[in-house]
């Protein structure tokens, strides 16, 4: 080498060897059993390859073996962290296929439920996030306020994580002459919490120099890859099929639509995505009061058919899960049990982004971008 | 925001080639028909026209039919912004299992496209990447999804049946 290439050689113009690292499947970072294989430049990443399957049960398959009814504690099991949002989409599709009207009463409650459940999941994923980055004691405040909703749950249906609730057509049971006045109570002693949260993680300096400006996603880039619910509200597109395909009695309640607004950092970058999850607690809350005040008497059972079999024809139904747009596929032959039941996961497809976001950033960052997404690996794996 | 039919008579002005049918006797929404290798030029101009913009693969599904010899795939697609929807089937001879690959048109099928490769065997073409994506790599007994599908005796000397 001639001393004048030596001179002009800059330690940004070394190339060091390409180095793979597999980054679990058993990682307490990645929420789950997720392999992925990191393509490494030094620290920095060049290619992110998530490997799942994992946790594959083979729910399509078995759908195809079961009556109708018998698939609702099957959905429960895709996304563990919000079953209720799972049999809610299960039963708007089913309903859509048969066509039959639940009573009001029945509506209002599963929007209770729904939103009370968009809560607990948030919780979960905002807490287990602040514990990704080493923030552990709101992880511990998170789950305390879990722990009340799981509570309410656990007066309705006797289940706290499984809950086999929402029938189609109806409720397994009504509400639990105590359930009003609990929750009542919960949401007064949650917003202040919630403010605690706010005080320990979001405004944290420690905290929003790990996110913000980390894994920033365009609106465009989020829409063509499939990016749905609070990581495609994060980068600023204000998208909610409750207000913008809406289902069940989401019309009757007046609630906003937080969107990531780059605060401390660019719009749409990992604090954003975070962000929206606390903002949209405090509008799930306004939600559960309104339906609250408003909840209609009637028999929560009255519409539940006898025999499930629909007429020949395909569904298609979405609703908004904590992580995004569920949608449940489902082609009936005309008997008992469907021809072929096909579930759009929104974590399945999110986690798609995942190359996109982490191209050249840390190999610490990761942790940040994958927790931002908020996967829950039984629905991706389903 | 328009409806199928509107949607149907414009696909129909652009591709007078094509062979495409819109079934309405559903008892939900209609299905467009549509050909399984022009899928993905299809979908560009679902995409790009100015009065369609469906910006949003919604799901992409695989379907076996055993009965009428074909494995299907259907299209959910929606727009963000005039928000109207249309469901697209298109279907291929199950020996032979060709459909092209919309992964230059949304992103977001690549999974839905492995994921229907993985559990029904149908081969996307022009996939950047079609890989098993929930069974194993090297699973070597066929697509648990089809409706003749048996499941093999052994896995890598795992007894499978329990």
């Amino acid at each position: 080498m001639s001393q004048d290439s030596i001179l002009n050689t800059k330690s940004s113009n070394l190339k060091t060897e390409e180095m793979v690292l597999n980054m679990g499947p058993q990682h307490p970072s990645t929420h789950g059993v997720l392999r992925l294989e990191l393509a490494l430049e030094g620290e920095i990443i060049n290619k992110v390859t998530p490997h799942i399957g994992y946790l594959h049960r083979c729910f399509e398959k078995h759908c195809e073996a079961m009556t109708y009814p018998q698939i609702v504690p099957y959905t429960d099991r895709m996304d563990y962290l919000a079953p209720m949002g799972n049999e809610f989409g299960y039963a708007v599709a089913m309903e859509k296929l048969l066509g039959i009207q639940v009573p009001e009463r029945v509506e209002y409650i599963r929007v209770i439920m729904a939103e009370l459940q968009r809560i607990s999941s948030h919780l979960v994923a905002l807490g287990t996030y602040g514990a990704d980055i080493g923030a552990f004691t709101p992880f511990l405040f998170c789950f305390i306020d879990r722990e009340k909703i799981l509570n309410l749950f656990e007066i309705t249906c006797g289940a706290r994580l499984l809950y086999n609730y929402i029938w189609v057509g109806g409720l397994s049971h009504d509400l639990h002459p105590d359930f009003i006045r609990k929750t009542r109570e919960f949401i007064k002693e949650f917003r202040p919490n919630l403010k605690e949260i706010n005080d320990l993680l979001s405004h944290n300096r420690i905290f929003i120099d790990r996110t913000a400006n980390v894994g920033i996603l365009p609106i465009d880039t989020a829409i063509n890859y499939g990016v749905s619910g609070p990581n495609l509200r994060g980068s600023g597109f204000k998208w909610d099929l409750r207000k913008d395909d809406p289902y069940s009695v989401y019309h009757k309640f007046d609630f906003n639509i937080p969107v990531g607004e780059g605060t401390y950092g660019s719009v749409g970058d990992s604090w954003d995505r975070y962000y929206v999850r606390v903002l949209e607690m405090e509008e799930s809350c306004r939600i559960v009061e309104q339906a609250l005040d408003q909840l209609p008497e009637g028999d929560v059972q009255s519409a539940i058919p006898k025999r499930i079999k629909p007429a020949v024809g395909t569904v298609y139904a979405r609703v908004e899960n904590p992580r995004g747009d569920l949608g449940y596929f489902i082609i009936s032959d005309g008997s008992t049990s469907p021809y072929r039941v096909k579930v759009r996961a929104p974590s399945f497809v999110s986690m798609q982004i995942l190359n996109e976001l982490c191209k050249g950033y840390m190999v610490a960052d990761v942790v940040t971008i994958l927790g931002s997404i908020d996967i829950v690996l039984g629905e991706i794996d389903r | 925001m328009k409806k199928a039919e509107e949607i149907f008579q414009l696909l129909k002005d652009n591709f007078p080639a094509s062979s495409l049918e819109l079934k309405t006797d559903q008892p939900t929404e209609p299905i467009l028909l549509a050909s399984a290798l022009e899928i993905d030029k299809l979908c560009l101009f679902l995409r790009d026209s100015s009065e369609l913009l469906f910006d949003d693969l919604m799901n992409l599904s695989g379907v076996d039919e055993p009965k009428s010899g074909l494995l299907s795939v259907y299209y959910h697609l929606g727009s963000t912004k005039f928000k109207h929807k249309i469901t697209l089937k298109v279907s291929t001879d199950r020996n032979k299992p060709e459909v092209s690959s919309v992964t230059e048109v949304w992103k977001a099928s690549d999974w839905h496209e492995r994921e229907a490769y993985d559990l029904l065997g149908i081969i996307f073409l022009n996939h950047p990447d079609l890989r098993r994506i929930l069974m194993p790599y090297d699973w070597d007994a066929g697509y648990p999804l089809r409706k003749d599908y048996e499941n093999p005796e052994f896995y890598q000397g795992m007894k499978v049946p329990y």
